[in-house]
């Protein structure tokens, strides 16, 4: 290569300035190494530059440099050296705690919603079968109701409507008789509840001579909500009467508490 | 081959290779600074502030970045350009708003005392303004060679060589 050519070329000139790609740089540095004029020349050429800026120089302070020492000696622990070691790391690290503690936090949520669900549910599911057992006993009862419903309307009951007597003019009861199955049905919606201690019997009454024969007790007469009591009845009576006796009824009635009595028709 | 070794002691830290280096081009890099920013008190802080950026950067030096001196060149007129650019030193200049370099030779009084006027003419004697221009803008203001054309409405591939010979004007009149 023609050495004084490249010289000329002004290259070395562009290089001082520091305007060379850092190809072109190592491109110079490789041919000074070379030949020694390169070399020369770069170093005149930087020398005029390094003359044109001293002597726009301001004096300098006589303390110039230690003042510098004294402040890189602070520097220090901030140099380069200490610095990239200790920047990325906590970003990182708070990056990791960041997404670890929303990872936490996220969690804990989904646990929270599992647990209202699952609460939810078992609650449902209580009330499904506090509503399950409502309708069975509804269908029960409904059963129970059609059933006494039929009884009643059976074409071979006779009704008969029994009135309130001396001791409790506005009582009334009704007797539904069934003479082919032996059975009475006493609707006695129409009492007042016996006070603690007593209780209703019922009587089939043969009228000449008067014999009354008890066919049953209406008991539990208060828990009972519908009043329709079922009573065996084999006896041909001609009359029903219902009086008020002690606990666990009587063999023969208290005429004087005799609240309803009616007579079979024809 | 001594200021190689220089320079690997100093990006290994040791204080005095920094020193030394220091005394070799803290005119320079104050002359530098200087010229740019026009205020010989503002530019001896700021030379103080880029020596101790040099120091924190030695690790970013290498020789595919030119010359030792290149590189700091470089780092001072960065440091000086931002002085300029930012809006305090503005406020406090003046009328100073003439080119850098042809500023400083034309009204090398306003610096009186402050820098060496006598060796600055001497120096720069002979050269055509445009001659002080192109150093200004490459030396000085950190324009590449196609910055510079335009600026100076000059074809690139005449930079070049005019820069060439604009420095041995300078050299012929150091000798």
């Amino acid at each position: 290569m023609d050495v004084k050519e490249y010289i000329a070329s002004g290259i070395l000139e562009l290089y001082v300035a520091g305007v060379l790609s850092p190809e072109e740089n190592l491109e110079v540095q490789h041919f000074a190494l070379q030949y020694p004029e390169i070399q020369d020349e770069i170093e005149a050429i930087e020398k005029a530059v390094m003359e044109l800026t001293k002597t726009a120089s301001p004096k300098l302070p006589e303390n110039g440099f230690s003042k510098i020492k004294a402040e890189i000696e602070d520097v220090i622990p901030f140099t380069p050296e200490a610095a990239p070691k200790k920047g990325p790391t906590p970003w990182s690290s708070y990056l990791g705690w960041a997404a670890s503690i929303l990872l936490a936090v996220g969690l804990f949520w989904m646990y929270t919603e599992n647990s209202k669900l699952k609460s939810e549910i078992e609650l449902s599911n209580q009330e499904n079968q506090g509503l399950q057992e409502i309708l069975t006993n509804t269908q029960e009862e409904i059963t129970f109701k059609e059933n006494l419903l039929q009884q009643i309307r059976d074409k071979n009951v006779t009704v008969i409507a029994l009135g309130g007597q001396a001791v409790s003019p506005t009582s009334y009861a009704k007797a539904y008789w069934n003479k082919d199955e032996n059975k009475v049905i006493i609707d006695a919606q129409g009492l007042p509840e016996p006070p603690d201690g007593f209780t209703y019997q019922v009587w089939s009454l043969k009228l000449d001579p008067l014999t009354p024969t008890s066919i049953g007790l209406l008991s539990d007469f208060t828990s009972i909500d519908t009043k329709l009591f079922t009573l065996d009845n084999v006896n041909e009576s001609e009359a029903f009467g219902i009086t008020l006796e002690p606990e666990g009824g009587s063999e023969s009635p208290t005429l004087e508490q005799l609240y309803t009595l009616g007579a079979v028709g024809s | 081959m001594q200021l190689d070794n220089l320079i690997i002691k100093f990006q290994q830290k040791d204080k005095a290779a920094f020193e030394t280096l220091y005394h070799m081009y803290a005119e320079n890099i104050c002359g530098v600074i200087n010229v740019i920013v026009k205020d010989t008190e503002r530019s001896q802080e700021l030379c103080h502030d880029v020596f101790v950026k040099i120091w924190e950067k030695s690790d970013q030096y290498d020789t595919s970045k030119g010359r030792f001196f290149t590189w700091i060149l470089n780092i001072a007129r960065n440091a000086a350009i931002d002085e300029v650019r930012s809006k305090s030193h503005k406020n406090q200049k003046k009328n100073l708003s003439v080119d850098s370099l042809v500023g400083i030779y034309e009204n090398s009084e306003d610096f009186n005392g402050k820098i060496d006027t006598i060796g600055l003419q001497s120096l720069l004697k002979g050269l055509k303004d445009k001659c002080l221009q192109l150093i200004d803008l490459l030396y000085f203001k950190g324009y590449t060679q196609k910055e510079a054309a335009k600026e100076l409405n000059s074809p690139v591939g005449t930079i070049k060589t005019r820069l060439r010979s604009c420095i041995s004007t300078l050299r012929k009149n150091m000798a």
